[in-house]
């Protein structure tokens, strides 16, 4: 698949920042470590929204006709690309209700305000299921055909939050181990999921030639696929990552989404650096960038079957 | 309804026709135009609704070529339409045809990454999706004579590899046709149940090439051939 920035955005910062803000929900739901101080929130639910429109906004730069976007939020009963616009709009007025609360009455934890964080993380989190299924879906595509594609969103949509929560945390000056815990135990998940979504993807499965064209008994080989150069689909579609070049960069991806961002926060643990803790939030955000690549560039269509693969 | 096309992989000769026709009905029909990029430069290349590829079956000397042409297969089970957030792919229910709106596109390429046919095609310029219509502006088209209200392709076919008609019917030529030759569906794994279906290339006795006794013209002419090389 041709790996569109647009769209590794959308799932990176809209995924981090939904996480976030359901983190931020459940540490003052139940006063998790004292809760969150009022501006520790403030920054927090802020820097959600940041991310989430940083998501959205460059979704925007996918489409090739704009102007209609406003007609995706209408096939919500079918398209989970539609029910994912639903949720992620949804977010926002609990989202910006907390944060006026918070900035307004300074109490984070009062009954209302909790009750709007609470709504705006579990939106979050139902949006962060429908991203996954607007992937999981499709059975064209049997790298990302699997419920291991919503799982992983959900662990790295939680690490991203975790990370930039402990880095809140320590950045204002508040005792951090417990969020610092939490965030090295999710990259941990994270770190867990993607290993046996590698596996499940290293496995031969899918159609192949033979039933691509109808002809099971015999070998079946491309002679012509009728256009001299490319079209829409090779260019959509004829993407192929070397096994060796995909194996470095997955080495690098663990390094940088989760190697750097447990040894940063192991160290910010005793000394409370704030220099670590901003290594751990970028490096894990990079590393997942990465990951988010891999993932596009690694699934193979099965259209590539009528463009001379033999298998996909 | 159920209409769709019947492609007969036995008598396909590979000569582009139907894709060349498909192209100049639609450039000027409802998704007009079908862009073309760079037409007259070094890579040229363009939206086509219908494309053919050229495949060897088998071992030489058992091969064989096939050709095989692919447009949209107006599946029952359409996950184009299914995944399409604005309602613009859409499956007409009194005769099974997926169209887009080009009114209500945000050109998203969420469809295409569900179609396993590779049916449907981005045009960059228009920013929408485009697809096969089953030439919806011919085949209902009264002005025309009855016999023409057939898609393009069809119509156009040299070889009579195309045949278009309604499946629901048990006893119309395209339903007889799958059930006489045996068509199949392309990626029946996939569970998307296609309506278009491809004849298998009949079983022919091996025309013999070795061995053979020569008859008597064809030695005169290899006699021939020596006495006035040059």
């Amino acid at each position: 698949m041709h790996a569109a920035l647009a769209v590794i955005f959308l799932t990176l910062f809209s995924g981090g920042g939904f996480g976030l803000m359901a983190l931020i929900a459940i540490i003052n739901d139940l006063h998790i470590d004292g809760g969150l101080s009022p501006s520790q929130t403030l920054i927090g639910v802020l820097l959600s929204l940041v991310f989430v429109t940083i998501g959205m906004l460059s979704s925007t730069a996918h489409l090739a006709n704009p102007k209609n976007a406003w007609r995706a939020f209408t096939r919500w009963r079918t398209s989970w690309l539609a029910r994912e616009g639903v949720f992620a709009v949804s977010f926002y007025p609990f989202a910006i209700g907390y944060l006026v609360w918070v900035f307004l009455t300074g109490a984070p934890d009062a009954r209302i305000g909790l009750t709007l964080a609470s709504i705006a993380g579990l939106l979050g989190l139902i949006t962060i299921f429908c991203q996954g299924m607007i992937y999981a879906v499709l059975r064209t595509i049997r790298q990302w055909n699997t419920p291991l594609v919503p799982a992983n969103f959900y662990a790295m949509g939680l690490a991203t939050g975790a990370t930039l929560l402990a880095a809140i945390r320590v950045i204002t000056g508040g005792n951090a181990s417990i969020f610092i815990g939490l965030a090295i135990a999710l990259i941990a998940a994270v770190a867990l999921l993607k290993g046996i979504y590698y596996f499940w993807i290293s496995r031969p499965a899918g159609p192949t030639i033979h039933t691509a064209t109808g002809f099971n008994r015999s070998t079946v080989r491309l002679l012509d696929q009728g256009h001299t150069f490319g079209t829409f689909l090779t260019e959509e579609f004829g993407h192929i990552l070397p096994q060796e070049k995909a194996r470095s960069i997955k080495v690098l991806m663990y390094l940088l989404a989760v190697v750097v961002p447990i040894i940063a926060l192991g160290v910010s643990l005793g000394a409370q650096s704030v220099p670590a803790v901003i290594v751990a939030a970028v490096s894990i955000v990079v590393g997942l960038g990465l990951e988010r690549w891999l993932f596009f560039v690694e699934a193979q269509h099965v259209v590539n079957l009528y463009h001379g693969r033999q298998r996909c | 309804m159920r209409l769709g096309l019947v492609i007969d992989l036995d008598t396909c000769v590979g000569c582009h026709a139907c894709a060349v026709a498909c192209k100049e009905w639609n450039t000027s029909g409802t998704t007009a135009p079908l862009t073309d990029y760079n037409p007259y430069g070094a890579k040229p290349s363009g939206v086509w609704f219908n494309r053919i590829r050229h495949y060897e079956i088998g071992e030489y000397p058992y091969n064989k070529t096939v050709n095989f042409p692919m447009s949209c297969m107006h599946c029952e089970n359409a996950e184009c339409v299914t995944v399409c957030p604005t309602g613009a792919s859409h499956k007409r229910p009194e005769d099974g045809i997926v169209l887009v709106d080009q009114d209500k596109c945000m050109g998203c390429n969420y469809c295409s990454w569900a179609c396993p046919y590779g049916a449907r095609e981005l045009d960059r310029v228009s920013g929408t999706m485009k697809k096969c219509t089953l030439c919806i502006d011919r085949i209902y088209d009264m002005e025309i004579p009855e016999e023409e209200r057939q898609p393009a392709c069809v119509l156009t076919c040299p070889a009579h590899a195309r045949m278009f008609g309604d499946f629901d019917d048990p006893e119309s030529p395209v339903s007889r046709a799958v059930r006489e030759r045996g068509g199949y569906q392309l990626l029946p794994e996939l569970n998307y149940d296609p309506t278009n279906h491809y004849l298998p290339p009949r079983v022919h006795a091996p025309i013999p090439t070795e061995g053979l006794k020569k008859k008597a013209a064809i030695k005169v002419k290899e006699w021939v051939n020596r006495v006035i090389e040059r």
